[in-house]
Protein backbone atom coordinates (compact mmCIF):
# COMPACT_ATOMS: atom_id res chain seq x y z
CA UNK A 1 0.00 0.00 0.00
CA UNK A 2 2.50 2.10 0.88
CA UNK A 3 4.97 1.60 -2.08
CA UNK A 4 1.35 2.38 -4.45
CA UNK A 5 1.09 6.04 -2.49
CA UNK A 6 4.92 6.35 -3.59
CA UNK A 7 4.27 5.79 -7.11
CA UNK A 8 0.73 7.97 -7.02
CA UNK A 9 3.17 10.66 -5.58
CA UNK A 10 5.37 9.90 -8.52
CA UNK A 11 2.97 10.61 -10.91
CA UNK A 12 1.33 13.53 -9.65
CA UNK A 13 4.81 14.92 -9.44
CA UNK A 14 5.52 14.21 -13.42
CA UNK A 15 2.54 16.38 -14.02
CA UNK A 16 3.57 19.52 -11.95
CA UNK A 17 6.93 19.09 -13.55
CA UNK A 18 4.99 18.69 -17.00
CA UNK A 19 3.65 22.01 -16.40
CA UNK A 20 5.77 23.98 -14.51
CA UNK A 21 9.11 22.86 -15.94
CA UNK A 22 7.04 23.28 -19.35
CA UNK A 23 6.76 26.29 -19.20
CA UNK A 24 10.75 27.01 -17.70
CA UNK A 25 11.27 25.55 -21.62
CA UNK A 26 9.30 28.03 -23.38
CA UNK A 27 11.28 30.80 -21.40
CA UNK A 28 14.45 29.08 -21.59
CA UNK A 29 14.77 27.82 -25.30
CA UNK A 30 11.38 29.30 -27.02
CA UNK A 31 11.95 32.89 -26.05
CA UNK A 32 10.33 33.61 -29.72
CA UNK A 33 7.27 33.58 -27.63
CA UNK A 34 8.42 36.00 -25.09
CA UNK A 35 7.18 34.85 -21.57
CA UNK A 36 9.30 36.27 -18.64
CA UNK A 37 11.88 37.80 -21.14
CA UNK A 38 11.34 41.41 -20.86
CA UNK A 39 14.56 42.65 -22.25
CA UNK A 40 15.90 41.97 -25.64
CA UNK A 41 19.53 39.77 -25.52
CA UNK A 42 19.64 36.44 -24.34
CA UNK A 43 17.31 34.87 -21.88
CA UNK A 44 20.25 34.46 -19.01
CA UNK A 45 20.86 38.06 -19.56
CA UNK A 46 21.10 39.93 -16.33
CA UNK A 47 17.83 41.83 -16.44
CA UNK A 48 16.14 39.17 -17.63
CA UNK A 49 17.38 37.03 -15.23
CA UNK A 50 16.86 39.49 -12.48
CA UNK A 51 13.53 40.24 -13.41
CA UNK A 52 12.41 36.69 -13.59
CA UNK A 53 13.63 36.28 -9.29
CA UNK A 54 11.64 39.17 -8.27
CA UNK A 55 8.79 37.52 -9.94
CA UNK A 56 6.68 35.95 -7.23
CA UNK A 57 5.06 34.01 -8.94
CA UNK A 58 8.12 32.53 -10.49
CA UNK A 59 10.04 32.05 -7.19
CA UNK A 60 6.99 30.04 -6.23
CA UNK A 61 6.68 28.05 -8.89
CA UNK A 62 10.23 27.74 -8.55
CA UNK A 63 10.41 25.90 -5.23
CA UNK A 64 7.14 23.82 -6.17
CA UNK A 65 9.20 22.41 -8.65
CA UNK A 66 12.69 21.25 -6.78
CA UNK A 67 10.45 19.65 -4.76
CA UNK A 68 8.54 17.59 -7.47
CA UNK A 69 11.64 17.32 -9.63
CA UNK A 70 13.70 15.91 -6.62
CA UNK A 71 11.38 13.36 -5.30
CA UNK A 72 10.30 12.05 -9.27
CA UNK A 73 14.07 11.68 -9.89
CA UNK A 74 15.03 10.27 -6.70
CA UNK A 75 12.00 7.77 -6.87
CA UNK A 76 13.26 6.73 -10.71
CA UNK A 77 16.73 6.39 -9.42
CA UNK A 78 15.02 4.04 -6.38
CA UNK A 79 13.17 2.16 -8.40
CA UNK A 80 15.56 1.19 -10.94
CA UNK A 81 18.33 0.14 -8.04
CA UNK A 82 15.56 -1.85 -6.48
CA UNK A 83 14.98 -3.55 -9.74
CA UNK A 84 18.59 -4.84 -9.55
CA UNK A 85 17.23 -7.04 -6.79
CA UNK A 86 19.40 -5.66 -3.52
CA UNK A 87 19.19 -6.71 0.12
CA UNK A 88 16.61 -5.45 2.17
CA UNK A 89 19.42 -3.63 4.31
CA UNK A 90 20.69 -1.91 1.69
CA UNK A 91 16.97 -0.59 0.48
CA UNK A 92 15.78 1.02 3.58
CA UNK A 93 19.49 2.38 4.11
CA UNK A 94 19.54 3.83 0.05
CA UNK A 95 16.04 5.26 0.53
CA UNK A 96 17.26 7.21 3.54
CA UNK A 97 20.56 8.25 2.04
CA UNK A 98 17.81 10.06 -0.63
CA UNK A 99 15.96 11.64 1.64
CA UNK A 100 18.54 13.22 3.12
CA UNK A 101 20.35 14.08 -0.25
CA UNK A 102 16.93 15.44 -1.35
CA UNK A 103 16.00 17.58 1.38
CA UNK A 104 19.60 19.02 1.31
CA UNK A 105 19.23 19.74 -2.24
CA UNK A 106 15.62 20.72 -1.93
CA UNK A 107 16.78 23.50 1.26
CA UNK A 108 19.85 25.06 -1.23
CA UNK A 109 17.71 25.26 -4.12
CA UNK A 110 14.44 26.80 -1.82
CA UNK A 111 17.09 29.38 0.16
CA UNK A 112 19.01 30.36 -3.38
CA UNK A 113 14.86 31.12 -4.73
CA UNK A 114 14.29 33.32 -1.64
CA UNK A 115 17.44 34.70 -1.70
CA UNK A 116 17.12 35.69 -5.16
CA UNK A 117 13.83 37.00 -4.90
CA UNK A 118 15.14 39.51 -1.71
CA UNK A 119 17.86 40.92 -4.17
CA UNK A 120 15.40 43.01 -5.49
CA UNK A 121 15.89 45.67 -3.02
CA UNK A 122 19.61 45.55 -3.26
CA UNK A 123 19.67 46.10 -6.75
CA UNK B 1 24.11 -6.99 -8.65
CA UNK B 2 22.10 -10.23 -10.97
CA UNK B 3 20.31 -12.12 -8.33
CA UNK B 4 20.81 -16.03 -7.86
CA UNK B 5 17.71 -16.44 -6.42
CA UNK B 6 16.12 -15.92 -9.71
CA UNK B 7 16.76 -17.12 -12.88
CA UNK B 8 15.19 -14.91 -15.13
CA UNK B 9 16.37 -12.19 -12.74
CA UNK B 10 18.99 -10.33 -15.27
CA UNK B 11 19.85 -7.53 -13.44
CA UNK B 12 21.01 -4.48 -16.00
CA UNK B 13 21.11 -6.62 -18.66
CA UNK B 14 17.62 -7.12 -18.61
CA UNK B 15 16.50 -3.58 -19.13
CA UNK B 16 19.34 -3.11 -21.62
CA UNK B 17 18.62 -6.06 -23.70
CA UNK B 18 15.71 -8.51 -23.31
CA UNK B 19 14.73 -10.35 -26.53
CA UNK B 20 12.37 -9.39 -29.61
CA UNK B 21 11.44 -6.00 -29.17
CA UNK B 22 8.51 -3.55 -30.57
CA UNK B 23 9.30 0.18 -30.50
CA UNK B 24 7.78 1.07 -27.20
CA UNK B 25 10.17 -1.40 -25.48
CA UNK B 26 13.46 0.68 -26.63
CA UNK B 27 11.32 4.40 -26.01
CA UNK B 28 11.16 2.60 -22.45
CA UNK B 29 15.27 2.29 -22.31
CA UNK B 30 15.42 5.60 -23.47
CA UNK B 31 12.50 6.63 -20.57
CA UNK B 32 15.00 5.38 -18.41
CA UNK B 33 18.24 7.20 -20.22
CA UNK B 34 16.93 10.27 -20.29
CA UNK B 35 15.57 10.54 -16.60
CA UNK B 36 18.96 9.72 -14.99
CA UNK B 37 20.04 12.42 -17.42
CA UNK B 38 18.19 15.09 -16.43
CA UNK B 39 18.18 14.37 -12.86
CA UNK B 40 22.14 14.62 -12.72
CA UNK B 41 21.64 17.90 -14.92
CA UNK B 42 19.20 18.82 -12.41
CA UNK B 43 21.67 18.34 -9.43
CA UNK B 44 24.23 20.77 -10.86
CA UNK B 45 21.70 23.16 -12.15
CA UNK B 46 20.61 24.05 -8.59
CA UNK B 47 24.07 24.95 -8.28
CA UNK B 48 24.63 26.91 -11.26
CA UNK B 49 21.38 29.05 -11.17
CA UNK B 50 22.02 30.04 -7.44
CA UNK B 51 24.81 31.36 -8.57
CA UNK B 52 22.36 34.33 -9.52
CA UNK B 53 21.91 35.66 -5.88
CA UNK B 54 25.83 36.60 -5.60
CA UNK B 55 25.16 39.72 -8.19
CA UNK B 56 25.41 40.34 -11.68
CA UNK B 57 28.75 39.87 -11.87
CA UNK B 58 28.90 36.47 -10.55
CA UNK B 59 26.53 35.81 -12.96
CA UNK B 60 27.74 37.11 -15.91
CA UNK B 61 30.95 35.43 -15.49
CA UNK B 62 29.40 32.30 -14.97
CA UNK B 63 27.29 32.64 -18.40
CA UNK B 64 30.56 33.66 -19.94
CA UNK B 65 31.20 29.82 -19.39
CA UNK B 66 28.49 29.24 -20.77
CA UNK B 67 28.48 30.75 -24.12
CA UNK B 68 31.28 28.27 -24.60
CA UNK B 69 29.80 25.80 -27.82
CA UNK B 70 30.43 22.60 -26.33
CA UNK B 71 28.18 23.88 -23.49
CA UNK B 72 25.52 25.44 -25.85
CA UNK B 73 25.96 22.45 -27.40
CA UNK B 74 25.44 19.77 -23.70
CA UNK B 75 22.39 22.82 -22.97
CA UNK B 76 20.53 21.78 -26.00
CA UNK B 77 20.86 18.46 -25.22
CA UNK B 78 18.88 18.62 -21.96
CA UNK B 79 16.17 20.06 -23.72
CA UNK B 80 16.01 17.42 -26.55
CA UNK B 81 15.86 15.15 -23.04
CA UNK B 82 13.73 17.10 -21.43
CA UNK B 83 11.29 17.06 -24.21
CA UNK B 84 11.56 13.39 -25.39
CA UNK B 85 11.01 12.72 -21.55
CA UNK B 86 7.78 14.56 -20.63
CA UNK B 87 6.03 13.62 -23.94
CA UNK B 88 6.72 9.86 -23.62
CA UNK B 89 6.03 9.87 -19.96
CA UNK B 90 2.58 11.41 -20.55
CA UNK B 91 2.21 8.62 -23.44
CA UNK B 92 3.34 6.24 -20.57
CA UNK B 93 0.87 7.81 -17.69
CA UNK B 94 -2.23 7.63 -19.65
CA UNK B 95 -1.46 4.22 -20.38
CA UNK B 96 -0.57 3.52 -17.03
CA UNK B 97 -3.81 4.64 -16.06
CA UNK B 98 -6.22 3.02 -18.70
CA UNK B 99 -7.45 5.62 -20.45
CA UNK B 100 -5.24 5.16 -23.78
CA UNK B 101 -5.91 1.40 -23.87
CA UNK B 102 -9.24 1.13 -25.13
CA UNK B 103 -12.00 -1.46 -24.43
CA UNK B 104 -11.18 -4.51 -22.64
CA UNK B 105 -11.07 -7.46 -25.54
CA UNK B 106 -10.13 -10.75 -26.04
CA UNK B 107 -6.44 -10.95 -26.72
CA UNK B 108 -6.70 -12.16 -30.06
CA UNK B 109 -4.38 -11.07 -32.63
CA UNK B 110 -3.24 -9.01 -33.52
CA UNK B 111 -3.81 -7.36 -30.99
CA UNK B 112 -6.41 -4.34 -31.69
CA UNK B 113 -5.55 -1.83 -28.64
CA UNK B 114 -1.85 -2.08 -29.34
CA UNK B 115 -2.34 -1.07 -32.87
CA UNK B 116 -5.36 1.29 -33.11
CA UNK B 117 -5.00 2.76 -29.52
CA UNK B 118 -1.68 3.29 -28.60
CA UNK B 119 0.35 2.58 -31.74
CA UNK B 120 -1.07 5.94 -32.72
CA UNK B 121 -0.61 7.62 -29.48
CA UNK B 122 2.65 6.25 -29.93
CA UNK B 123 3.36 8.09 -33.10
CA UNK B 124 1.54 11.47 -32.18
CA UNK B 125 4.22 11.35 -28.78
CA UNK B 126 6.71 11.05 -30.92
CA UNK B 127 5.79 13.89 -33.84
CA UNK B 128 5.53 16.48 -31.02
CA UNK B 129 8.56 15.38 -29.46
CA UNK B 130 10.13 15.94 -33.35
CA UNK B 131 8.51 19.38 -33.50
CA UNK B 132 9.44 21.07 -29.87
CA UNK B 133 13.40 19.74 -30.85
CA UNK B 134 13.17 21.19 -33.90
CA UNK B 135 12.02 24.58 -32.36
CA UNK B 136 14.30 24.41 -29.69
CA UNK B 137 17.39 23.91 -32.45
CA UNK B 138 16.41 26.55 -34.26
CA UNK B 139 16.72 28.78 -31.64
CA UNK B 140 19.79 27.41 -30.13
CA UNK B 141 21.25 27.82 -34.08
CA UNK B 142 19.68 30.78 -35.20
CA UNK B 143 18.35 32.59 -32.23
CA UNK B 144 20.25 35.57 -31.04
CA UNK B 145 19.90 33.61 -27.31
C1 LIG C 1 8.22 16.60 -17.77
C2 LIG C 1 7.59 15.92 -16.94
C3 LIG C 1 7.88 14.46 -16.66
C4 LIG C 1 7.00 13.44 -16.88
C5 LIG C 1 5.59 13.55 -17.48
C6 LIG C 1 7.66 12.22 -16.42
C7 LIG C 1 7.08 10.96 -16.45
C8 LIG C 1 7.75 9.79 -16.21
C9 LIG C 1 7.19 8.46 -16.37
C10 LIG C 1 5.75 8.16 -16.78
C11 LIG C 1 8.16 7.56 -16.09
C12 LIG C 1 8.07 6.04 -16.20
C13 LIG C 1 7.76 5.42 -14.90
C14 LIG C 1 6.87 4.24 -15.03
O1 LIG C 1 6.68 3.72 -16.12
O2 LIG C 1 6.32 3.85 -13.98
C15 LIG C 1 9.34 8.31 -15.71
C16 LIG C 1 10.54 7.75 -15.32
C17 LIG C 1 11.59 8.45 -14.82
N1 LIG C 1 11.70 9.83 -14.69
FE1 LIG C 1 10.33 11.16 -15.30
N2 LIG C 1 8.92 12.53 -15.95
C18 LIG C 1 9.10 13.90 -16.07
C19 LIG C 1 10.25 14.60 -15.72
C20 LIG C 1 11.39 14.06 -15.13
C21 LIG C 1 12.56 14.81 -14.69
C22 LIG C 1 12.74 16.33 -14.80
C23 LIG C 1 13.44 13.89 -14.17
C24 LIG C 1 14.81 14.13 -13.57
C25 LIG C 1 15.02 14.70 -12.47
C26 LIG C 1 12.84 12.57 -14.29
C27 LIG C 1 13.43 11.37 -13.87
C28 LIG C 1 12.94 10.10 -14.12
C29 LIG C 1 13.65 8.86 -13.86
C30 LIG C 1 15.05 8.73 -13.24
C31 LIG C 1 12.81 7.82 -14.31
C32 LIG C 1 13.12 6.30 -14.33
C33 LIG C 1 12.25 5.53 -13.39
C34 LIG C 1 11.75 4.20 -13.89
O3 LIG C 1 12.05 3.78 -15.00
O4 LIG C 1 10.97 3.59 -13.16
N3 LIG C 1 11.59 12.72 -14.89
N4 LIG C 1 9.06 9.68 -15.78
C1 LIG D 1 19.08 23.59 -20.40
C2 LIG D 1 18.03 24.21 -20.17
C3 LIG D 1 17.84 25.12 -18.98
C4 LIG D 1 18.26 26.42 -18.84
C5 LIG D 1 19.02 27.28 -19.85
C6 LIG D 1 17.83 26.85 -17.54
C7 LIG D 1 18.08 28.12 -17.00
C8 LIG D 1 17.76 28.52 -15.72
C9 LIG D 1 18.07 29.83 -15.16
C10 LIG D 1 18.79 30.94 -15.91
C11 LIG D 1 17.60 29.84 -13.88
C12 LIG D 1 17.71 31.01 -12.89
C13 LIG D 1 16.38 31.65 -12.64
C14 LIG D 1 15.84 32.43 -13.81
O1 LIG D 1 16.60 33.00 -14.59
O2 LIG D 1 14.61 32.48 -13.93
C15 LIG D 1 16.99 28.54 -13.62
C16 LIG D 1 16.41 28.16 -12.45
C17 LIG D 1 15.76 26.94 -12.24
N1 LIG D 1 15.61 25.92 -13.15
FE1 LIG D 1 16.38 25.86 -15.02
N2 LIG D 1 17.15 25.82 -16.91
C18 LIG D 1 17.15 24.74 -17.76
C19 LIG D 1 16.58 23.50 -17.52
C20 LIG D 1 15.87 23.16 -16.39
C21 LIG D 1 15.18 21.89 -16.19
C22 LIG D 1 15.16 20.73 -17.19
C23 LIG D 1 14.60 21.96 -14.95
C24 LIG D 1 13.75 20.96 -14.22
C25 LIG D 1 13.21 19.91 -14.67
C26 LIG D 1 14.93 23.26 -14.37
C27 LIG D 1 14.52 23.71 -13.13
C28 LIG D 1 14.89 24.90 -12.54
C29 LIG D 1 14.58 25.28 -11.17
C30 LIG D 1 13.79 24.44 -10.14
C31 LIG D 1 15.13 26.56 -10.97
C32 LIG D 1 15.10 27.40 -9.68
C33 LIG D 1 16.30 27.03 -8.86
C34 LIG D 1 16.41 27.79 -7.57
O3 LIG D 1 16.01 28.95 -7.48
O4 LIG D 1 16.93 27.18 -6.62
N3 LIG D 1 15.69 23.96 -15.28
N4 LIG D 1 17.08 27.76 -14.77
Amino acid sequence: MKETAYWTWFIIAALVIFVIAGLHMVVMHLPMFGVFNPESGAVTDWGNVAFRSKNQFLAFTYIILLGAVLYHGFYGLRTIVFELGPKKSFQDGFTVILWIVGLVLFGIGTYAAIAAKALETAL
Amino acid sequence: MANKQFDNHLGIVGWLGGGRWGVERYLYILQRLTGLGLLLFFMMHIFASSVRICGPESWAAAMKILKNPVLKLGEFCVFVLFSFHALNGIRLILIELGLAVGKAEEPVYPYKSSLNNQRPLMVIAMVLVAIIIIAGGYNTIFGSH
